[in-house]
């Protein structure tokens, strides 16, 4: 792996408090008073942005959707951004998956530039709609970014059969996207991120959609995946509970401009359980986040 | 008669009423029996002093009723009886061998053919074009202003300069036919097609972008599929407006075979009947053509999901 001994590599010390977790903040009023991580590996930066700012030309004026945003992300990270509608959430991850370009600020994604992150086919992503393809089944549309990226044939049909699985849709392989219910179809979409193994997600309220139980249900399986495969996950999210519940580091932001007021860390055990949602632990960042949220939305009125 | 008997027929002829078969087809078959009805008044109408002239020239004495007999069975009327036409249409189907030359199904076939040829070059043309259009902007300013002068300049007058110089460099028969073809039907393809790549949603651009898919990957992956009822829809114009092009191509000409040269003939010897006849065989030939097109879409539909 030639990007390990890349300079942009940044080790950490073990059990110190990590340069990482004090993250700088743009407008920071209250840094992260959070215990240091106890991860005990070295891990490298996978995101590492500084002072992005972007700037949207419409008909009716400038909007600033990201105002000085720094942000870093350490490998294996699951970070959650929480924060009122029009805050730059979704605008945050599409410049991070270059799908949209910074007005200003540098930003490295796996040590390399975010369009060769991109090129490098180093993240999947899972939109807030399934976006499937209706003329393909399910196993098709699985099979859609495998077949771009040039995996044999036996390995797509491994492959399909794994994720699908994993999603609990074992036996929907044949049928077309119009046959499933909402909650199914972007269960597809999820695995179809997965399915080539990439080692970050960037997941835009994927769960938006769903009822709670659904949801609850695949919170735990994404954990368990975070888990077992040590990916690095970005989530966005408008639930508290789910973004305090899945992840070790939440990101709140504010609107008008777009702009990170708090970034909180949050590190319970890898192998939680819904359960620790009733725990003081629990219930005092979920507090914390709220007021951050509150914090933003007084810009409203 | 009880009343209760009474109550079960009516029951039963509303039930027939309602029976599918009488559902589906009777508004077509109302429509028709209006149209045949209007047709033949005006046939009456129109053949009237036709004939009654006839008899005067002829010194024959005649009653209304024989004016109306007439009306009915003139040799070359106005317009004629529905009846006329579709017994010279039959006549002209199955009364001569297919490849005689006044079998209806020999002229069909050379119109047919050119058809066919004019739409296949046509539909590739237009997919070509509206492919080039939609991957570069700069094409699309300089192409799209002449396609659509193209499509203004009438094509019954540009149709013989075509001829004329296609026949001056030896290029005469099918191949200038099927050129007019092309020419007149690829622009519902291209302005077709040109929608039908576009219409992907952006989130599933956006997806391929991520996947790093190839321009390649994503034509044929995402843009083409897009297209396809797009396709078809453009297919279904583009193919009767090919048929149109054959016929009026076979105008100028003067060409012996095919319905554009039974037409002309029709119209220049006054055999109005033989040249109604041919003008139902270019529908029929045309239904015929649509109906195909529609089928080989029914079948696509189905393999790609549609429900
Ligand atoms: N393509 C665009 N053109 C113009 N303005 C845009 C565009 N995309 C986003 N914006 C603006 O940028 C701001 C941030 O939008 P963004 O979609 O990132 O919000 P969000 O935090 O994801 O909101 P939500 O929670 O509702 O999804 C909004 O004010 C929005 O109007
Ligand atoms: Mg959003």
């Amino acid at each position: 792996m030639s990007i390990l001994s890349e300079p942009a590599t940044k080790l950490r010390p073990e059990h110190q408090v990590s340069p990482l977790t004090s993250v700088k903040l743009a407008h920071s009023s209250s840094p992260s008073e959070q215990p240091p991580s106890i991860d005990p590996a070295p891990k490298r930066l996978v995101v590492d942005a500084q002072d992005i700012s972007l700037t949207f030309d419409t008909a009716d004026g400038r909007v600033e959707a990201l105002s000085h945003v720094s942000l870093q992300v350490a490998e294996g990270e699951f970070v959650s951004f929480i924060g009122p509608s029009g805050c730059g959430k979704t605008t945050m991850l599409r410049v991070i998956a270059d799908l949209q370009q910074p007005s200003s600020g540098s930003l490295e994604v796996n040590g390399m530039s975010a369009a060769n992150a991109r090129l490098g086919r180093s993240y999947g992503y899972v939109f807030q709609a399934p976006a499937l393809f209706p003329w393909r089944t399910i196993e098709k549309n699985l099979k859609l970014p495998l077949e771009i990226m040039g995996f044999s044939e036996a390995e797509q049909q491994q492959r399909v059969e794994h994720y699908l699985s994993l999603v609990n849709l074992t036996g929907f392989e044949r049928k077309f996207p119009w046959q499933l219910s909402g909650g199914m179809q972007q269960r597809v979409s999820i695995a179809r991120a997965l399915s080539f193994d990439p080692a970050m997600l960037l997941m835009d309220e994927p769960f938006g959609a769903l009822d709670e139980i659904v949801r609850d249900h695949l919170n735990e399986q994404l954990l368990q995946l975070w888990k077992s495969t040590e990916k690095t996950v970005l989530f966005v999210t408008h639930s508290i509970p789910e973004a305090v519940f899945l992840s070790s580091k939440i990101v709140v932001m504010s609107p008008r401009p777009g702009r990170i007021i708090d970034i909180i860390d949050c590190n319970f055990p890898r192998d939680r359980s819904l359960e620790i949602r009733e725990t003081p632990e629990f219930l005092k960042i979920a507090q914390r986040v709220r007021t951050g949220l509150r914090a933003g939305h007084s810009y409203d009125e | 008669m009880t009343s209760s008997s009474l109550a079960l027929r009516l029951q039963t002829r509303r039930s027939l009423l309602r029976h599918p078969l009488v559902e589906r087809y009777a508004p077509v078959v109302t429509m028709v029996l209006a149209l045949m009805v209007i047709w033949y008044i005006a046939a009456v109408a129109m053949n009237w002093n036709l004939v009654r002239d006839g008899f005067e020239r002829e010194e024959t004495p005649y009653t209304t009723t024989h004016v109306l007999a007439g009306t009915m069975s003139a040799e070359r009327p106005l317009l004629p009886a529905p009846h006329q036409i579709v017994s010279t249409f039959v006549d002209g189907v199955f009364g001569y061998p297919p490849l005689a030359p006044r079998s209806l199904v020999y002229h069909s076939l050379v119109t047919l053919s050119a058809t066919l040829i004019g739409f296949a070059f046509g539909a590739i043309f237009g997919t070509l074009l509206a492919l080039m259009i939609v991957h570069s902007r700069v094409l699309e300013r300089s192409l799209l202003p002449w396609i659509i002068c193209s499509q203004m300049v009438p094509i019954v007058a540009l149709a013989p300069i075509f001829i004329v110089v296609l026949g001056a460099i030896g290029l005469t028969g099918l191949l200038p036919k099927s050129l007019i073809s092309a020419y007149l039907c690829f622009f519902p393809v291209t302005i077709g097609m040109v929608k039908g790549f576009t219409s992907p949603d952006p989130l599933q651009l956006e997806l391929m972008q991520t996947w790093s898919a190839t321009p390649r990957q994503v034509l044929f992956k995402l843009r083409w599929p897009s297209a396809v009822p797009y396709l078809f829809a453009s297919l279904k114009v583009a193919i009767t407006i090919s048929l149109i092009g054959a016929i009026v191509a076979e105008l100028p000409t003067g060409a012996e075979a095919g319905i554009g040269a039974r037409l002309l003939a029709g119209s220049y010897y006054g055999q109005t009947i033989q040249l109604w006849a041919a003008l139902v065989a270019a529908a029929v030939l045309s239904s015929g053509l649509i109906g195909i097109v529609s089928l080989i879409e029914r079948g696509v539909n189905r393999r790609m999901g549609a429900h």
